[in-house]
């Protein structure tokens, strides 16, 4: 697809935005064309937020211009940039749970007769929207009943329906799975070739390299390139990100076979009335992956070992020791370390300060009269801020002002100031920039050849191939398979997830 | 074992600002807020910071708001604590009845004076329990949770009382509503003590973090090995624990357990207080001397309007007018005008 046949639609030119001493924004031009998919790219602080909170209007440039149509346009607010035709659709789904498909589709502007809602009308009007969308679903049921993915199209079709003209995409896969990414990519690319101009930002290359068709990369506020998709690679992509090259560690064979300590744990037929009973035993020194679809059972058998719920049947047996293991607290007195798949909801406690959130699960363990005082608590703050290169201005500083990537280090850096035995990490990289993603993959791997156990989940084959000794694969809340040695690779992976030639299980 | 920082060379640490200087503490909000009002107490009444030193103790209107203001600032402790968690105590005026009420049928049946006293403090720790555990075992919501012991515990404080008002005489309940030691009344020490026991008790352990954690993110503070249920019934118990004092000083006061109106709505005034204090009903960072300091004010403004000649009604009026300022002052909007974080720390974010 070349430029030349497209018309821009939005744009972008000499955008500058400063907050204080930082220039988030320097001197950035952008343009989105009409009927193009346009991924933005960048890692976390490089301007990608910035410069969509400009194109929709919740920030005001300090110097550029932007044109919509060749025409130049300031806006003041997002609502303002909607009366333009500027939609956008977030990560987390900013419609009202609690009312109903149809309700959220026309709310503030809902059909009405002799002053009354229509609601019959407004039922049918968004049975017919979401045909198009290929959604046949009761308008009328509330709208957290449905699937994620759903909500998420139900957004895309009332931002489609207020704007139309340009539709900014703000990591819409971070929390779908495979099936699901693949259905909105179908709804994104319909409205593209109805002409729409689209913004797609997100962390997963794959899926840009799949959806979009040109690119824009930016680094540290300035923008690297603008380029259609089919003249670079991912690692010509990876490169520009990061400004340098970054290398996996791709050969499966050689962690296969490493060298691994005793059994560290073990889980013997551990069970729950909705998950079937596991077993599985964790050397030291040994990474267990874990592949599977969302909802598959990946993270509830992660909370059936760290006492987050509690196990009907079954033990836990440490170092030969049998324990019980009812609730975390006595997880994390056994050892165990557990950063779970949602940061915000279950990791991080946003108004305390970095340092606190790092030294809060050492303290629960060593009970409340043991007390760190401050000098120690700066001291393991310091400590493990340095080895996993946290990011933060200060240590005093609450630690939802950092980023997603810093926030995950904080919880692992939490964990590793317990001096764990086990550690059970639930997509430690989701949602996470490409540098601090690199971080934590190595984290990993150091841990592991420093003699601990892990049990780290992720939706990233790559990534499990990369430091798995062993994966298990899940489906249906079940585990249905272990790959070790040779056999660990994406395609074997896969083909264990989709239950290819297996027997069926009854 | 060795961590993985073992081989790692240290570098530049990000700086870690040094602790508060003690100054800040005058340009609080709250501390500025009691000397305004103060003045204006003054400039009404011109001898209202006159004490005088009589029959062995200090006497006068400063003096007068601290000891009305007492029963307040101890309730005010207890449901700070409460607060932070995300909770909220509505109980607390009730359970100054209850205590109020045993301490009085007990002494007034012939009950030595302390075995009463403390049957009163005990049967306030069990209030505090009962709601603690409707909150974490059962699981209900705070408010809800403890609507209940609001309701049945003055229906409770009568039954014990039969109805009527139970007065007594005992020298020992009557020195913890009127008497003094060193010169300030009694309440005045009974709360600055507890003040400063109770601050100490959660700053020098980890108690303080750890409730602030659970306020914050209690789910999170779960998956962090916290056993949030037990800090929880903790903090209620506390609550009760408190409320139960300051039930004792309010029937020492009158000389006897009026089980309808003994802290009546001062639930209420104890949760302003600690808002007032700058903790957030959302839970979090607390701070327990800034709300005995909220207690304070809101005495202040009481007091003000009464030795002014001014109506009571007015009270109610002036008390709204004065908390609006005090919370444009604490939201994040004056920070912002002043260029100052909503803590008052100095922050630095990214």
């Amino acid at each position: 697809m070349s430029d030349t046949d497209k018309t821009p639609v939005l744009e972008a030119r000499g955008i500058v935005k400063v907050f204080g001493q930082h220039r988030a924004l320097d001197t950035v031009d952008f343009t989105a064309n009409a009927g193009e998919v346009h991924a933005l790219l960048g890692e976390n602080g490089a301007g990608k937020s910035t410069l969509i909170k400009i194109l929709t209007g919740a920030y005001q440039p300090d110097s550029g211009a932007l044109l919509l149509d060749g025409e130049p346009i300031h806006l003041r607010d997002p609502l303002h940039g909607q009366s333009y035709g500027i939609g956008t659709v977030y990560q987390e789904v900013n419609l009202l749970p609690n009312r109903s498909v149809a309700e959220n589709l026309f709310l503030g502007r809902q059909p009405t007769r002799f002053g009354l809602i229509d609601r019959r009308r407004s039922e049918d009007l968004a049975r017919d929207l979401l045909a198009r969308y290929g959604l046949a679903i009761d308008v009328r049921a509330e709208l957290s009943e449905f699937s994620v993915a759903v909500q998420q199209i139900v957004a895309i079709a009332r931002a489609v329906e207020l704007s139309g003209k340009v539709l900014v995409l703000d990591e819409p896969t971070a929390s779908l799975d495979r099936n699901e990414v693949q259905r909105l990519f179908e709804v994104v690319r319909n409205l593209r070739d109805q002409g729409l101009s689209i913004i797609f930002i997100t962390h997963f290359l794959d899926q840009v390299f799949d959806l979009a068709d040109r690119v824009t990369i930016l680094r540290n506020g300035r923008k690297i390139v603008t380029q259609p998709l089919n003249t670079l690679s991912t690692t010509d992509v990876v490169r520009m990100m990061l400004g340098k090259d970054v290398a996996f560690d791709h050969h499966p064979s050689a962690l296969g076979g490493a060298a691994r300590g005793d059994v560290h744990v073990q889980f013997k037929g551990l069970g729950r009335k909705d998950m079937s009973p596991f077993d599985l035993a964790i050397h030291e020194g040994e990474v267990v992956g874990v592949a599977g679809l969302l909802g598959s059972g990946r993270t509830e058998v992660a909370r059936l070992m760290f006492g987050v719920d509690t196990a009907d049947q079954g033990e836990v047996v440490v170092k030969g020791k049998a324990m019980t293991i009812r609730n975390p607290a006595q997880a994390v007195a056994a050892g165990f370390g557990f950063c779970p798949e949602d940061r915000k909801l279950d990791g991080i406690f946003g108004d305390l300060s970095v340092r606190e959130n790092i030294i809060i699960a050492l303290q629960a363990k060593l009970g409340w009269f043991r007390t760190l005082n401050r000098d120690d608590q700066i001291e393991l703050a310091g400590r493990y801020a340095e080895a996993l290169d946290i990011r933060a201005a200060n240590h005093d500083m609450p630690v939802r002002l950092l980023s997603g990537g810093n926030q995950q280090k904080v919880i692992l850096a939490r964990w590793l100031a317990i001096d764990p035995t086990f550690l059970i990490l639930d997509e430690p990289t989701r949602g996470i920039d490409v540098g601090a993603h690199a971080e934590i993959v190595r984290t990993i791997n150091r841990l592991r050849e420093e003699g601990l156990a892990l049990f780290v989940i992720s939706s990233e084959l790559d990534e499990v191939v990369a430091y798995s000794n062993r994966v298990v694969v899940m489906r249906d809340r079940e585990m249905v398979a272990e790959l070790a040695g040779d056999a660990i690779a994406p395609d074997g992976i896969v083909q264990a997830i989709a239950g290819t030639p297996r027997e069926t299980n009854a | 074992m060795t961590r993985p920082t073992a081989d790692i060379r240290p570098s530049s640490q990000p700086p870690h600002p040094p602790a508060r200087p003690i100054y800040t503490f005058f340009t609080r909000p709250q501390v500025i807020a009691l000397v305004a009002v103060l003045l204006v107490n003054w400039l009404l009444f011109p001898g209202f910071f006159t004490i005088t030193w009589q029959d062995g103790r200090l006497f006068g209107s400063l003096i007068d708001v601290l000891n009305r203001g007492a029963p307040v600032a101890i309730l005010a402790i207890g449901m700070t604590a409460v607060i932070a968690t995300k909770g909220v105590d509505l109980s607390v005026g009730a359970v100054m009845a209850i205590s109020g009420a045993v301490a009085a049928t007990l002494v007034s049946s012939g009950v030595p004076a302390t075995v009463a006293v403390l049957a009163a403090l005990a049967a306030g720790l069990l209030c505090g329990l009962w709601n603690g555990i409707l909150v974490t075992v059962l699981d209900i919501q705070p408010i809800i949770a403890t609507l209940v012991l609001m309701v049945a515990g003055r229906g409770l404080a009568q039954l014990i009382t039969e109805g009527s008002i139970v007065t007594f005489a005992d020298p020992l309940l009557v020195f913890l509503g009127t008497g003094s030691i060193l010169g300030l009344p009694t309440p005045v020490v009974i709360a600055i003590v507890l003040m400063i026991v109770a601050t100490l008790i959660v700053r020098r352990t980890a108690l303080g973090l750890l409730i602030e954690a659970v306020g914050v993110n209690r789910s999170a503070a779960r998956f962090a090995g916290l056993s949030a249920g037990t800090l929880l019934l903790i903090v209620y118990t506390f609550a009760g624990f408190c409320a139960a004092i300051a039930g004792l000083i309010v029937a020492g006061d009158i000389r006897g357990a009026d089980a309808n109106n003994a802290g009546l709505w001062l639930e209420l005034d104890a949760i302003l207080a600690v808002v007032i204090g700058g903790t957030s009903l959302m839970g979090g960072r607390f701070s327990i001397p800034l709300a005995v300091l909220g207690a304070m004010i809101i005495q202040a403004m009481n007091t003000g309007i009464l030795i002014s000649g001014f109506s009571p009604e007015f009270n109610l009026v002036v008390k709204s007018a004065v908390i609006i300022v005090i919370l444009v002052l604490q939201s994040p909007l004056s920070a912002r005008v002043f260029r100052r974080r909503p803590d008052g720390r100095p922050g630095n974010p990214q």
